[in-house]
């Protein structure tokens, strides 16, 4: 197809032809154009369906704002839906799809919707669906997201990088237009570090868009010298295809630069996108302004647009939807627009003005007090309607119409921080707030200088703004002579009448809609947007939403000020998530910690399991082996009857140093250790303030002022903070400090009957690790397999004859590969974590299941512990009645009464005749798993007065799997209560 | 946010962990005879303003100090960061 719509001159690069497709048939575009241009030039006019109503829709903007000309990009897994065809850079090979319609984008089965518009008005959803009830989840929500919608996701992972990134600078600069340019250029001259960004591929602003706006220079001259000199300096950096989509606190702007989106495929190693967190000092906004459409019947056909996109279309793309024309404006920029178009040889057949008074400013008929009542061309616009002054009708056939209702200056960014934009009453729209975020000045249209100097004024006062805040001393810049007429417009948002009128076109809001909202009380700005769905998609109203406050304003008879306006948000468009998840995606999500015998157990065939960032072994199975059980059956076994190791490395250990050090731990533990001699390791309780169990571990001395503390895995980092806040907050003067070494030390259990024997022929042969020479709870500083520095203690977590031996990091693959090697002969077994958990829960060891964040020291079985002769964090609500009621909550173990049963976490209990109503519930298992050494499934319970309890029968009830067994309340020491085994 | 460091300047907030009010401070003394209503009242009452509010803040990916850090909850304008320990000392605490 040839481009019939192709006017001569613009910006667009005629040697490159570029070939594309949407919905599947070829044409050709050129290098510089977008994807609506290249559509335009080849009278393409429908391009997509509306949200709700499936209307035929045509491009109504130019850039970022459009709310219709939405398309899925690509194709397979880069495959991208809701892309903007006005934002799109056509590139050679470019697929686009339209949106939302079946079978077809000219013949789209569900426009019936269309039809029954009465039953879909505002607030349709609310009334329409509400009975039968259960029918909204089965039958009407999924009826109506088929219905309505927009691209389809590809369902693939996307197979590009995104990155991100981080700028500082002096002056940031939003926006590229005159102004921004010129404030740009006044701050680097002076010096400033400046960053330059903007959305569009090339910079300039509406300066590529319109005709010539200074004297003796032409707008392309201009944009190019200013760009060269901002290119030459080191202090300058330009981002093109970026997008300032939202001012954080303290001058933190988030960025998103579009690196690749306008080519097939990435280059080799470059990202499609990158996130950028911007720290400035200052920042300037330039962000231009919106132009918005005036609502009249049918105001939707495609080739109805705006009139400053259709002028933008003709100037830089060298296109036109039609090749006769009419403008409907409100202002005088309509009428500029308008003799753009005819010079660029665009037949305008007329310019409709409702003001009475309008001026002739265009070479064509000017139809003055006229307006446009309706348009007819429903997959491409053939005629509209216009009543004249005189109140007669006349229709116009015209290909395209350009709209002009006035322009909103682009406020989002200086409302980020809860400012509310200021209505300004000679432009008929929003300026930026009196109160903007810090350090931010906005300029040129984004601040209502509509005139092309009021622009480069404003554009380099507020660069020397910015500049005198930074104490950095200006240098002036000389400024081009431009149009500066005062600004002229009649606010006029809608043309009365019957029929539907648009507002938000991609939301299918219509002035109707507005009026309904306030017929049933949803007046208040946001009960308006929720109600009509006004401004709450991709586009985020930026062409609706004055016009629909308008509305508002209208029909309750307040001003639109007294209406008010939404709260912006950001982003300012929309960031795809990939570029929020930048590089942490898959594996890459968070960090993966290793231990240092992680390449041995990797080795061994280990099954690992995430514990927090760590990965630690589960289990070895050995070959034969099928089933996870079996391997942690024997493993459990061998520590039981001979000897076992497990790499207990990830436990959080804290050094604790200082002439405090005791009587600092007297305040975090609820048990003593002031008079824990120098050689032991005591077991101790972390409570919160509240009383409730906060995490659990041991203390070893090491010195008269040298502990070291361990914590569960999981909570090694907020236990260490938790200590921090005790010293520098509640007690300062405390002569103590503490460091995390969980990195330095790596750590083994060595367990079972025979850990003695073994570790005999580990140390070094002066160390004496009898029973009396190195008793139970021990620790000490020792040597192993020659002088190697290591520390011992002899703690047991299985129940078992056990130690801990820890060596620097750097020796923990050498010590496990010395321990098997040793080992070898006694049977030495490793075991994982899924073993360790069969120990502990035979041994009823409490931990991360058992403290979980709702159980007392009493409830644990450990009220006792917390010491009432001292102070200590949680001691004191901890005897709050609750917290250690007898009748509360205590721990119990639990087994089943038919061995061939399986206990579950998470079952609750009850008594043997209650009904299982949550009144009769008497508590809930925390951990239960199978035991080899009892042959039976096992568990801990949290029961009500469950140490008065033991020996009875209840019931375990778990609606999850909708299992109920009969179980016994036992003592939670399953294996070796008296605690021989561990003395031995 | 970007926050002061009284030690080490100006440091983004995603070095820092938030723990809440600067009252957590004054921890009540255990043997007050009306220790347990006032440790109840430390703990749980605490005033919520929407305007200057005093919080405290551990750097954690940095230097470990506990900070405490006023900040107009409103704007994030923050108007003063001190070291904890100067704080607490300030307010009598010792060991």
């Amino acid at each position: 197809m040839t481009q019939n719509n192709r006017l001569q001159g613009g910006l667009i690069d005629r040697s490159k032809k570029l070939r594309f497709t949407f919905d599947g048939k070829s044409y050709e575009g050129y290098q510089g154009d977008t994807l609506a241009s290249a559509l335009m030039a080849n009278d393409v006019r429908l391009v997509g369906r509306s949200f709700k109503y499936h209307r035929p829709r045509g491009v109504l903007a130019s850039g970022s704002e459009e709310p219709n000309a939405l398309v899925e990009l690509r194709s397979g897994n880069r495959q991208e839906p809701n892309t903007r065809a006005t934002t799109i850079e056509l590139f050679d090979g470019l697929e686009a799809t339209s949106q939302n319609r079946w079978p077809s984008l000219a013949f789209d089965a569900l426009s019936i919707n269309d039809r029954f518009s009465p039953f879909l008005t505002a607030g349709f959803y609310y009334k329409t669906f509400m009975w039968p009830k259960a029918f909204w989840e089965k039958l009407y929500e999924p009826m109506i997201r088929k219905a309505a919608g927009l691209g389809r996701l590809s369902q693939e992972a996307d197979p590009d990088i995104y990155d991100k990134g981080y700028l500082h600078c002096d002056v940031l600069v939003i926006g590229a237009g005159p102004s921004g340019l010129i404030a740009a250029l006044t701050a680097a001259r002076s010096g400033a570090r400046v960053i330059l960004a903007d959305e569009d591929s090339q910079m300039g602003g509406r300066l590529l868009a319109d005709c010539n706006r200074f004297e003796g220079v032409s707008n392309a001259d201009w944009v190019a010298q200013t760009l060269g000199e901002l290119a030459s300096m080191d202090n300058v950096r330009l981002l093109t295809r970026t997008t300032v989509f939202g001012a954080y606190d303290h001058g933190i702007h988030g960025a998103l630069e579009r690196v690749s989106d306008h080519l097939a495929v990435p280059e080799a190693g470059k990202p499609r996108q990158i996130l950028w967190r911007i720290y400035s000092k200052q920042s300037v906004l330039c962000a231009g302004a919106t132009e918005r459409p005036i609502a009249f019947e049918n105001n939707d056909r495609p080739g109805i647009m705006l009139a400053g996109a259709m002028r933008a279309y003709a100037n830089r793309w060298a296109v036109t939807p039609g090749k006769r024309v009419a403008i409907f404006t409100n202002n005088d920029e309509g009428h500029r627009a308008a003799q753009d178009l005819i010079q660029a040889g665009v037949k305008v057949v007329a310019v409709i003005d409702p003001r009475g008074d309008a001026p002739r400013i265009a070479e064509c008929e000017l139809l003055a007090g006229a307006q446009v009542t309706d348009a007819q061309g429903r997959l491409g616009l053939k005629s509209i309607t216009v009543q004249m002054a005189d109140g007669q009708t006349r229709p116009i056939e015209v290909g395209g119409l350009g709209v002009s209702g006035g322009w909103n200056p682009n406020v989002q960014l200086t409302c980020h921080q809860r400012g509310r934009p200021q209505w300004f009453e000679p432009l008929a729209a929003f300026i930026p707030p009196a109160e903007m975020p810090t350090g931010m000045v906005a300029a040129g249209a984004a601040a209502g200088n509509l005139t092309s100097f009021g622009a480069i004024a404003s554009g380099t006062n507020a660069a020397l703004a910015a500049l005198d805040g930074l104490g950095i001393k200006a240098c002036p810049v000389d400024l081009p002579k431009g149009e500066d007429n005062a600004i002229s417009i009649m606010p006029f948002w809608h043309v009365p009448g019957k029929g539907r009128a648009w507002l938000d076109f991609q939301n299918d809001v219509t002035v109707k809609d507005v009026k309904l909202a306030e017929q049933e009380g949803f007046r208040s700005v946001e009960h308006l947007k929720r109600y009509t769905t006004l401004g709450m998609a991709t586009d985020q109203g930026k062409t609706a939403n004055v016009g629909a406050l308008a509305v508002m304003a209208e029909v309750t008879g307040k001003s639109i000020p007294e209406t008010g306006t939404t709260i912006f948000r950001p982003p300012y468009t929309p960031v795809a998530m990939g570029a929020w998840a930048g590089r942490s995606v898959g594996k890459e999500f968070k960090p993966t910690r290793l231990t240092p015998s992680h390449q041995w157990a990797e080795e061994q065939g280990a099954v690992f399991v995430e514990v927090g960032p760590w990965l630690r072994a589960q289990w070895f199975p050995k070959a034969g082996e099928t089933h996870w059980r079996e391997s942690v059956d024997r493993e459990v076994l061998a520590v039981r009857s001979g000897v076992g190791v497990c790499d207990v490395t990830t436990l959080g250990k804290i050094d604790v140093q200082g002439a405090d050090a005791a009587v600092f731990l007297n305040k975090i533990y609820c048990n003593g250790f002031a008079k824990l001699p120098v050689g032991k390791t005591r077991y101790g309780l972390m409570l919160r303030e509240d009383g409730i169990a906060m995490d659990d571990g041991t203390a070893a001395r090491l010195a008269e002022d040298n502990f070291v503390v361990t914590t569960t895995t999981a909570n090694a980092v907020g236990v260490y903070r938790h200590m921090e806040f005790v010293h520098q907050c509640l007690f300062p003067d405390m002569d103590v400090q503490m460091i995390s070494t969980t990195d330095a030390w790596a750590q083994y259990a060595i367990a079972g009957p025979k850990s003695r024997e073994l570790l005999q022929k580990i140390v070094d042969d002066n160390i004496d690790i009898s029973n009396e020479g190195f008793p139970f709870m021990a620790c000490g500083e020792v040597t192993i397999a020659n002088g190697i520095p290591a520390r011992l203690f002899r703690i047991s977590f299985s129940g078992e004859l056990a130690y801990e031996l820890a060596v620097p990091t750097r020796y923990g693959d050498a010590l496990i590969r010395h321990l098997m090697e040793v080992g070898k002969p006694m049977g030495i077994t490793p075991y994982g974590t899924e073993a360790l958990g069969v120990l502990r829960i035979e041994k009823g060891h409490a931990t991360g299941n058992e403290l979980n964040g709702t159980t007392s020291a009493h409830n644990l079985g450990m009220g006792r512990m917390v010491s009432t002769k001292k102070d200590s964090i949680g001691s004191t609500l901890s005897a709050r009645e609750a917290l250690s009621d007898p009748d509360g909550l205590s721990l119990v173990g639990i087994q089943p009464v038919n061995n061939t049963e399986i206990v579950l976490a998470g079952g609750h209990v009850f008594d043997e005749n209650a009904q299982h109503l949550p009144e009769n519930d008497l508590g809930y298992v925390t951990s239960a798993a199978y035991s080899p050494n009892l042959s039976s499934s096992i568990g801990l319970a949290l029961v009500k007065r469950g140490a008065q309890r033991l020996g009875e029968t209840v019931h375990i009830v778990s609606p999850v799997d909708d299992s109920n067994i009969k179980a016994t309340l036992v003592s939670a020491h399953f294996v070796d209560p008296e605690g021989e085994r561990l003395r031995a | 946010m970007i926050i002061n460091h009284p030690l080490l300047g100006p440091r983004d907030t995603s070095e820092f962990t938030y723990l809440g009010d600067a009252s957590l401070i004054n921890r009540p003394d255990w043997q007050s005879d009306t220790a347990a209503p006032e440790f109840h009242d430390y703990l749980y009452l605490r005033d919520n303003p929407a305007g200057t509010h005093r919080e405290l803040w551990f750097h954690e990916q940095g230097d470990r100090s506990w900070l405490v850090v006023t900040r107009n909850t409103l704007t994030h304008e923050i108007l003063a960061t001190e070291l904890a320990r100067d704080v607490a000392r300030k307010t009598g605490r010792g060991k």
